[in-house]
């Protein structure tokens, strides 16, 4: 490089010199666009990227209005804490159990409805039905938790009135009592808020299908429930595809309103969820360390999880979202 | 009658299927709105003649003492106030957020495009968590004040993306005719990109305005102290959490004397009422507008 004639550096440098007076000039033509974009990009980075910032906190003896340089660092202590912890283990089963439930329910509810809503060819039924079905999605998890409690209570609840006047129990069962129902309870509530909602994705991949294909099938003389296996649902896997790599990057971050919001003291052997135990054993005792060793754990697992899904669907379906 | 001649025309493996179909959706049907008529009725009938049980989906003694005990408790109008307030600031910085970064990064020409639309996607992948979130917003002295419901969800990146999706659908050769007419990029996009955009707007406010509506956490997790910052999902949730047996910490000091004039039953299924209903007076309307975002986005991502 250094014997390099001297003649030949000098193009070089004028044309980056060239360059940057055209970035410049340009920046100055597209000073509105700077303008709209850059201050939410710094919004972005202080409320989305900041708190990243804040996962060193874990491995701090964390001690809240004292500086950063001031604090003890202690390096994996809380993680060999938090591994330790027997109600862990605890918390990390009934998070893979409500998350596994939620994303087989969640996923073969609303395509079955999907297709369902596809086959009815009355347009003012079939809206009707839509409409209504949408309705759980926009109403708030507080709302749902208070309805699902009502219609399952031992008392006036019109689940147990259609047991008890079926004969199938004799006496009310508590339901919000029964640990071993709180899966089930969640499970089904999600269900409930979101299928509707959820087919509106699929329905329109279905509506993407080529006419011809059903056509076709017509002349062939298959069934309505032969063309739904045929065409339907492999017109549709490129989206199911994609939609279940993103869950299962969520297994782990499910949330914790439902669990919150439904759960009680009676049942929290089987409510309590990992944002729930950061919530409670973190911040609720102070504990800030302990709890953001449950964040980072979290969010380490998710993207594992997502990058992993992403590519066995990759090798073996072709179907990717990267 | 004519549609009943053709059904029964048809092979008895199509009738078959017909009736398979139209079950389900009465099934649904009735499953979905069964328990709104429900708490509706409850809401409308004498305290003490609920608790007799057996209502379906009409009161038996229609009253509206109910509500009117509800709406003479002061927290309740406080949250009524706060939430009102929360979803229209929210939706407006909201909007305009996501269109101002939709139209910058659907600008072929624009510099910083690709740098933007990477640290805008990244945030839908990666977050830091409860507690580190929760720590950032203390030390930005945002406890207990109105703005930490509006502030720290400005910037969507899910938004900004499918408004994004839209304005790609405009022709390029409006902006440029416009350029002629010697507007900038500030006068292109409130003249001519906005006013086209409409239909994503009308999806992206409303999915704004029904997430400032129902939130509750943040009152919860950051005002919790503060009566006056109290909203009525969070009167609701202390409300329903109530009785249930763990949640003495939550229970509303005034709240507990509303309950005694009528039953809790009542004021839970009032004010669920309450707050259910500017939900279900809007969302019927922008159907067509939020299935089209939705599959819009869909597509894209």
């Amino acid at each position: 490089m250094r014997s390099m004639p001297a003649s030949q550096e000098r193009p070089l440098e004028s044309a980056s010199r060239k360059k940057g007076g055209v970035f410049w000039k340009t920046f100055f033509q597209q000073r509105y666009l700077y303008l709209m974009s850059v201050p939410f990009v710094l919004w972005a980075f202080v409320f989305s990227y900041l708190p990243l910032w804040g996962w060193t906190v874990a491995f701090q003896k964390f001690k809240p209005g004292i500086a950063f340089g001031d604090q003890k660092w202690v390096g994996l202590q809380y993680f060999r804490e938090l591994f330790a912890d027997e109600q862990f283990y605890r918390v990390l089963r009934n998070t893979l159990a409500m998350s596994t439930m939620g994303l087989v329910a969640g996923f073969v509810v609303p395509i079955v409805f999907a297709v369902v809503l596809n086959e009815v060819r009355a347009m003012p039924v079939k809206r009707f039905v839509q409409t209504v079905s949408y309705l759980p999605h926009f109403v708030s998890w507080v709302v749902v938790a208070g309805i699902v409690t009502k219609m399952l209570s031992t008392e006036g609840g019109v689940i147990n009135e259609i047991l008890v006047s079926l004969h199938i129990v004799d006496e009310p069962i508590q339901f919000m009592a029964r640990g071993g129902l709180f899966w089930y309870i969640v499970t089904a509530s999600d269900v409930w808020k979101e299928m509707g909602w959820n087919t509106i994705i699929y329905l329109a991949a279905i509506a993407g299908i080529g006419p011809d294909l059903y056509e076709a099938a017509k002349v062939d003389g298959a069934s309505r429930l032969r063309q739904i296996w045929h065409i339907t649902l492999p017109g549709i896997r490129p989206t199911i595809v994609v939609l279940l790599i993103m869950s299962i990057g969520h297994l782990v971050g499910i949330g914790f309103e439902k669990q919150f919001l439904l759960g009680n003291p009676l049942v929290s052997d089987y409510s309590q969820v990992l944002d729930l135990y950061a919530l409670n054993y973190g911040l609720g005792l102070g504990r800030f360390s302990f709890g953001t060793a449950i964040n980072i754990f979290n969010s380490v697992i998710s993207v594992f999880l997502l990058l992993v899904a992403n590519g066995i669907f990759k090798r073996t379906t072709k179907e990717s979202i990267f | 009658m004519q549609a009943i001649r053709r059904f029964a025309g048809r092979p008895w493996s199509d009738q078959l299927f017909e009736l398979v179909v139209y079950f389900i959706l009465i099934v649904v049907t009735v499953v979905t709105l069964y328990p709104f008529l429900n708490v509706l009725a409850i809401s409308l009938n004498d305290s003490t003649d609920s608790v007799r049980g057996g209502l379906t989906i009409y009161p038996r003694v229609p009253t509206f003492k109910n509500y009117e005990t509800i709406f003479a408790f002061g927290g309740l109008i406080t949250g009524l106030k706060i939430s009102v307030l929360r979803t229209v600031v929210g939706t407006v910085l909201g909007l305009v957020s996501a269109s101002m970064l939709a139209f910058t990064i659907s600008r072929a020409d624009f510099q910083g495009r690709r740098f933007v639309s990477a640290f805008l996607a990244l945030t839908m992948y990666v977050s830091g968590g409860l507690i580190p979130f929760y720590i950032l917003i203390r030390d930005l002295n945002m406890m207990n004040t109105f703005a930490v419901y509006v502030l720290p969800g400005l910037v969507s990146a899910f938004n900004v993306f499918i408004i994004r999706s839209f304005i790609d659908g405009i022709p390029y050769a409006l902006q440029e005719s416009a350029k002629l007419d010697g507007a900038n990029d500030w006068t292109i996009f409130w003249r001519v990109i906005l006013p086209l955009t409409k239909p994503a707007l009308a999806t992206i406010a409303l999915f704004l305005a029904v997430g400032q509506w129902n939130a509750w956490f943040d009152t919860y997790l950051y005002n919790g102290s503060d009566e006056k910052l109290t909203t009525l999902q969070f009167e609701l949730m202390k409300v329903l959490q109530s009785t249930t047996t763990n949640a003495d910490q939550f229970r509303g000091r005034n709240m507990t004397e509303v309950m005694r004039q009528i039953s809790p039953e009542s004021v839970k299924m009032a004010i669920t009422i309450v707050v259910t209903v500017p939900i279900l007076v809007v969302y019927p309307f922008l159907q067509k507008y939020f299935v089209k975002g939705m599959t819009l986005g869909a597509v894209k991502s």
